[in-house]
């Protein structure tokens, strides 16, 4: 298993994915790589089920750049029968590479472990399932974290191993980095999430109908591609398999009918409320909860009615 | 400078694909199809590279059957200056696509290499890097932004909560995000102007690759029905539901 880490924390993706790990019952080895890592490998140490813990850490890995990274995972690789990771940034930009190196057909954003070599993924936008068998003798895969429960994070007592790093391949060369800050909270990790689409009908709606709710319940504004086409909201915050997937606790589609990109974006969310004045909209297919109205009545309405709570 | 742009044929993005009835692969007979759209934003970006004088050569290339011409078309009337059709009707994957690439690579001896994020049908965002491990090649991933000058290129990448700036030497292999562009429109005049144009064919087998599937698809389904949601009268309603049921207080 390869771990996500900031060197202060691990990445939460990775309790989910020792859970998927353990479908092959055997031992489970998790690779750190970076720079200082002596923090967060010994955190690892205490996770349940984990057998060891491989440190590769030199200064040159601080930002970890996908060719040393891949460097690294396909010679420690071929020592294991399957090597996995939490499908997100850090994993999609390099296992890949791997997976070439190493001559291996890849798997990515696994829903479920049929067996030890069989899967079922979802492709065409979420509207298909396909159960794909690897041919190949080792396994490499990403797993779609949100189908996968969380293990136990402590009680573990897993011996953490030192692998010295090889030099810097000096392909490509980090130069900076910009977080976004902004007072909302970012689309991927926003507990709730309010989308809207093209039946704002323009970009002055969108925020006056919208931003008051959004800032009101402290959530992360989203919008579907039609939106965006339309000039109504940045593409940032497009919400799709052209933009951001995201899943959220609680999805407030505004305005939107359901269009098929939009829902692969969303569909993993808990919580899905509509509000659409179209009865046949294909978002209440997909709502939990679903209110035929005009959004321009009710928006303004729920906004207040939360601020009097 | 030289640029190669890989393109996929791929379902509109509007379009629900679903499974033949026999459960054995989709059924794609009939529905329309394209550019997959993060391929197209690579190839708006190397045709603003030559329009900068920075790129001297735009070449498209894809891997499929005699219906991906109308991509390689579609990518000639936006402006590149040739088309190559690797031509197989074998089904591919991505890592059978990039060993086939890099055979092309190997022939063409691009400067650069642009190819899509992901595509649309497969969803598996593999072929890029796997492109560039291949090959040895510096790789940059989810690219927003590229900046050339002299031999070296700058990137910005889209990550999580952000974005980050490689700087990489040339030969590279660059992925595109959606924010890299805006794809220009295809004239009608243009369209018919790339109709005339030679498109170049090699079968796939003339390259001595290995690009047999590694993957078996054992059957296709629908995804699970969600279960069933309910309508609700009021805001006031909405709200009480949520907290009541789902514990989720507004």
């Amino acid at each position: 298993m390869l771990a996500e880490h900031n060197e202060i924390e691990l990445n939460d993706s990775i309790y989910k994915t020792i859970t998927a790990a353990q479908s092959w019952k055997g031992e489970i080895d998790l690779l750190v790589m970076g720079k200082n890592t002596e923090k967060v490998a010994k955190t690892a140490s205490n996770i349940k089920c984990l057998n060891n813990i491989i440190r590769v850490d030199a200064s040159h890995l601080e930002h970890l750049l996908a060719e040393d990274a891949a460097n690294i995972v396909s010679n420690i690789g071929k020592k294991y029968h399957v090597i996995l990771a939490a499908h997100t940034w850090f994993s999609r930009n390099f296992l890949p590479r791997v997976a070439a190196i190493m001559d291996v057909g890849m798997i990515s954003d696994v829903l479920k472990i049929e067996n030890k070599n069989t899967y079922t993924r979802s492709t065409y936008a979420g509207n298909v399932y396909a159960t794909i068998e690897s041919l190949d003798l080792i396994q490499i895969l990403t797993i779609h974290i949100s189908n996968f429960q969380a293990t136990e994070t402590e009680g573990g007592n897993a011996e953490i191993i030192i692998n010295e790093a090889p030099p810097p391949l000096n392909l490509s060369y980090w130069k900076t980095e910009k977080i976004n800050k902004s007072d909302r909270p970012a689309l991927v990790d926003a507990k709730v999430v309010v989308s809207g689409g093209r039946s704002l009908g323009s970009e002055e709606n969108f925020n006056s109908i919208l931003s008051p709710l959004v800032d009101k319940i402290g959530a992360a504004l989203g919008a579907t591609r039609a939106a965006v086409d339309s000039g109504y909201a940045p593409n940032e915050i497009q919400v799709g398999q052209t933009g951001v997937v995201v899943a959220p606790e609680l999805y407030i589609a505004i305005g939107i009918s359901g269009a098929n990109q939009h829902i692969y974006g969303m569909k993993d969310s808990r919580i899905v409320v509509a509000i659409n004045n179209d009865p046949d909209a294909i978002i209440f297919q997909f709502a939990d909860y679903g209110l035929v109205a005009d959004l321009f009545e009710v928006v303004p309405e729920l906004t207040k009615l939360i601020s009097n709570q | 400078m030289k640029i190669l742009v890989a393109i996929k044929r791929v379902q509109d993005y509007n379009i629900k694909v679903r499974p033949k009835s026999d459960g054995s692969d989709v059924d794609i007979e009939g529905i329309k199809m394209g550019i997959n759209p993060f391929d197209e934003n690579a190839l708006e970006e190397a045709l603003r590279l030559k329009e900068k004088n920075i790129a001297s050569e735009v070449v498209v290339i894809s891997l499929g059957g005699p219906k991906n011409q109308d991509v390689l078309r579609h990518g000639l009337a936006m402006g590149a200056d040739r088309a190559i059709l690797i031509e197989t009707l074998e089904s591919l994957q991505p890592l059978g696509v990039a060993k086939l690439l890099k055979a092309a690579v190997e022939r063409e001896k691009p400067d650069l290499i642009l190819l899509g994020k992901l595509a649309l049908d497969s969803d598996a965002g593999q072929t890029g890097q796997m492109l560039a491990g291949l090959l040895g090649y510096p790789q940059g991933t989810f690219v927003s932004k590229v900046d050339i000058a002299k031999n070296k290129i700058s990137v910005t990448r889209e990550i999580d909560g952000g974005t980050n700036i490689l700087e990489m030497n040339l030969p590279a292999v660059l992925t595109a995000d959606l924010r890299l562009n805006e794809p220009r429109f295809v004239k009608l005049p243009n369209l018919m102007m790339a109709r005339k144009k030679t498109i170049e064919t090699i079968k796939a087998t003339d390259f001595s690759v290995d690009s047999s599937p590694r993957l078996k698809l054992l059957k296709v389904s629908l995804p699970p029905a969600r279960k069933e949601g309910i309508k609700v009268n009021s805001i006031s309603d909405l709200l009480k539901k949520l907290n009541d049921k789902e514990g989720i207080k507004l």
